[in-house]
């Protein structure tokens, strides 16, 4: 009779019933929507107090420059001097005076403009309040130069340059950064779940030969057997936590969204367009929905499925290899304090992995390094997952690398299963001292 | 066949370290088998063999009348001498979980615990976790999960320590009972008092080799050296004794002039006692005539002495 299948879910159990695992499980969720809707709500309040700034315009100019907008309201003074609107701008508790004195040139009107305000200004209020000087520079010189305020107004247009690859998929700016996001996260959570459920595999290692139970149930089952049992239902209790994680946190961000009354636009951070020129606007607002098509296009055409699955196929190599090595760690030891020599070398490649991750492949996912590390057996599941978003094939991984680097982490897996089954196997009856790594290499050759 | 378990020629190393050197044993069906030797002699490794938790390097090892398979697990019940529970499981679940594990049903095995919970009066523990007993009760509930499943054969390494007087006499009529019922019982240990009580057999195991095996009445035989302790009521001891050291060999003697009685040690050449027995009944009153019969504690140390003087 088979008895894995009663070890993995004894095992799942009592990992799930584990008050610590139980607390972790819901409040994390709990904590970190609540640390999100804080961020939001700082945000937003930050973002709806709106500025009100007295113009004392004695110049020619800048006659339709300052215009109050959503975040900033213009009161514009007449017929006062400087020290009175300064008095009066203190008085009704604006937030600052804008002075443009009066010269006989634009340049000069710009070289003399002063704001005050009580406290040093923010970096946001002084950004808008140059570029509409400086639009405005832009605008009178190019005027001089003989273009018409219209014609002004039609050349006024930002600019992306258009990508391409070779085979003629187009391709736009800052697409990379997004499939590096996305490559990393792959990366991190693989990198995240190994060292957490590792750690567990390991402990629950321990708390078996410490408690002294070990023996009475390799009495029953085959020490392999019960490693991989310990393995596989502690990684099920792990995507049971992420599931519950996943789901209870999009619950929770969408109550507290509806609670708090935030809108989730607010959430994405995009830069709304703040050029003073409302005709140029349009063509900016237009420029950006395209561009939005175009990422949200270019994201449906990352390999989604085939990125899933190798994510899979890596999540489950990469983990199998590595749970078996802490499994191993635990079984040689008799105590947590001892693991820590064993460890460090453990998470040394996977902390290389994420690092080479985000300085090599991402600026050169198809350079040497990034290739070297998704072969690499020990660093393979984070760095080809995080090189993946450039497609398969063509422009992106070749198909023979990713299939030799399957190949190798399987076959790794193999032998990394083996041996860490050979010193599990003798470490769970050994007691008393602190095994060498020399001594570990002994314990291989003990035939079973 | 009569022999539950025979282990033929078992040779184990652990690197340079010979744990067990060509041994041989033949445990018989429904008997209780004194497996003894100091510590550290092999004891444990040969048990772990038997267990198949570790496999010989050379020699084979049959379970009634068949080559040690992994389908005999669920025929063979092993209490280790570090045992343990899992201290944050329940004891009903954990003692369901060990005998599934076993090869039992659920079903069946939720019937056996009952009964045996109530045997040994274990009833309302089904819900505490092993942390809120003490060690005792632990034991308790370890021993049930060895015999749950009803091996054919039930190895105990050390199974009274831990116990109270009380309890450890619990356990052992329990295992007596389980003998009664038909059950072969391997019976590990260096205290030699229960070996006494219990064992039918024994073998010695030292120094990784079997030194000395057989049925324990036997090995005592063997063992005897022909002295006899003789009570006897006299008067006139001084005459009794001068006659008597010309034709037996006296190693002590002691008189309690107040009570007339005269205690004798005395080494005979053969265990043929009727003339002594007649001599003596001619002169005096007897009043105590025992042959001294050596102890399992008495072999055991004299056989390893013998062992180590041969050694060197």
């Amino acid at each position: 009779m088979n008895k894995l299948p009663l070890i993995i879910k004894r095992e799942y159990i009592a990992k799930v019933r584990n008050k610590s695992f139980v607390v972790m499980t819901f409040l994390s969720p709990i904590l970190m929507v609540g640390m999100i809707l804080l961020i939001a709500y700082l945000t937003q309040l930050n973002d709806t107090e709106k500025k009100v700034i007295g113009v004392l315009n004695e110049s020619d100019y800048f006659a339709n420059e300052f215009v109050t907008s959503e975040a900033t309201s213009y009161i514009n003074f007449q017929d006062i001097t400087l020290a009175q609107a300064k008095d009066s701008t203190m008085n009704m508790g604006f937030y600052g005076l804008i002075y443009l004195p009066n010269e006989p040139n634009l340049e000069r009107v710009a070289q003399r403009a002063f704001f005050y305000s009580k406290d040093a200004p923010s970096a946001t209020v002084l950004d808008k309040l140059e570029n509409s000087i400086t639009g405005r520079l832009r605008q009178e010189r190019l005027q001089e130069l003989g273009l018409s305020p219209k014609e002004y107004a039609e050349m006024d247009r930002s600019y992306n340059i258009n990508i391409e690859t070779f085979d003629g998929l187009q391709n736009i700016k800052g697409i990379n950064e997004i499939k590096a996001i996305i490559g990393g996260a792959f990366g991190y959570l693989i990198m995240m779940f190994i060292i957490i459920y590792g750690g567990f595999v390991m402990r629950s290692v321990i708390e078996e030969k410490t408690s002294r139970i070990i023996e009475v149930i390799i009495s029953s089952v085959k020490p392999f057997h019960l490693m991989m049992g310990k393995i596989i239902g502690t990684s099920l209790a792990g995507i049971t936590q992420f599931g519950i994680w996943i789901i209870s946190g999009t619950i929770l961000l969408f109550i507290g969204l509806a609670i708090f009354d935030i809108d989730p636009a607010s959430l994405t951070n995009n830069d709304r367009m703040t050029s003073g020129m409302v005709s140029s606007a349009n063509v900016d607002v237009d420029a950006l929905t395209q561009n939005i098509q175009l990422y949200a296009q270019e994201i449906f055409d990352l390999p989604i499925f085939a990125m899933l699955f190798f994510f899979i196929v890596y999540f489950v190599l990469g983990y199998l290899i590595y749970s078996s090595i802490y499994a191993a760690i635990g079984a040689a030891v008799d105590n947590e304090t001892d693991t820590q020599q064993f460890i460090f070398p453990v998470i040394l490649p996977l902390m290389l992995a994420i690092y080479v991750g985000f300085f090599s492949v991402f600026s050169n996912p198809n350079g040497p390094i990034a290739v070297a590390f998704s072969l690499f057996p020990l660093t393979s599941p984070i760095v080809m997952l995080m090189r993946l978003p450039w497609g398969i094939g063509e422009g992106g991984v070749p198909v023979w690398q990713l299939i030799t680097s399957i190949v190798i982490l399987i076959a790794t897996f193999i032998g990394i299963v083996w041996v860490a089954a050979k010193i599990y196997r003798v470490g769970i009856l050994m007691y008393g001292k602190k095994p060498s790594y020399k001594e570990l290499y002994k314990w291989l050759k003990y035939s079973s | 066949m009569s022999h539950i378990l025979v282990a033929n020629e078992v040779t184990k190393q652990f690197g340079s370290h010979t744990a067990l050197k060509n041994v041989s044993l033949e445990i018989p069906k429904n008997s209780i088998y004194g497996l003894l030797g100091p510590n550290g002699a092999g004891k444990t490794t040969l048990i772990r063999i038997i267990n198949q938790i570790t496999f010989p390097d050379q020699g084979a090892v049959y379970f009634d009348g068949e080559l040690l398979k992994s389908e005999h697990i669920a025929q063979i019940g092993y209490l280790p001498e570090e045992r343990g529970l899992y201290k944050s499981m329940k004891v009903g679940e954990q003692a369901l979980y060990l005998a599934q594990l076993k090869g039992l049903s659920k079903s069946e095995a939720k019937k056996r615990l009952k009964y045996w919970f109530e045997r040994l009066e274990i009833g309302d523990w089904w819900n505490k976790k092993i942390q809120e007993l003490s060690k005792g009760m632990a034991q308790k509930i370890q021993f049930v999960v060895t015999v749950l499943h009803e091996p054919k054969l039930l190895i105990f390494d050390e199974p009274f320590s831990g116990f109270d007087p009380i309890n450890a006499n619990i356990i052992k009529e329990q295992i007596l009972s389980l003998k009664e019922n038909g059950t072969s019982i391997i019976f590990s240990t260096h205290r030699m008092e229960s070996v006494e009580e219990l064992c039918e057999y024994i073998a010695l195991i030292h120094k990784s080799e079997k030194i000395l095996d057989g049925k324990l009445s036997d090995i005592k035989k063997a063992y005897k050296n022909n002295i006899f302790e003789i009570g006897l009521e006299t008067r006139n001891q001084e005459a009794l004794l001068l006659e008597m050291k010309d034709k037996f060999q006296i190693l002590t003697q002691e008189y309690d002039s107040t009570e007339n009685q005269l205690n004798l040690r005395v080494q005979l050449p053969s265990d043929q006692s009727g003339e002594i027995l007649s001599f003596l009944g001619a002169r005096a009153n007897v009043n105590g005539f025992i042959e001294t019969i050596p102890s399992a504690n008495d072999i055991f140390i004299k056989t390893i002495k013998n062992k180590n003087i041969d050694h060197e």
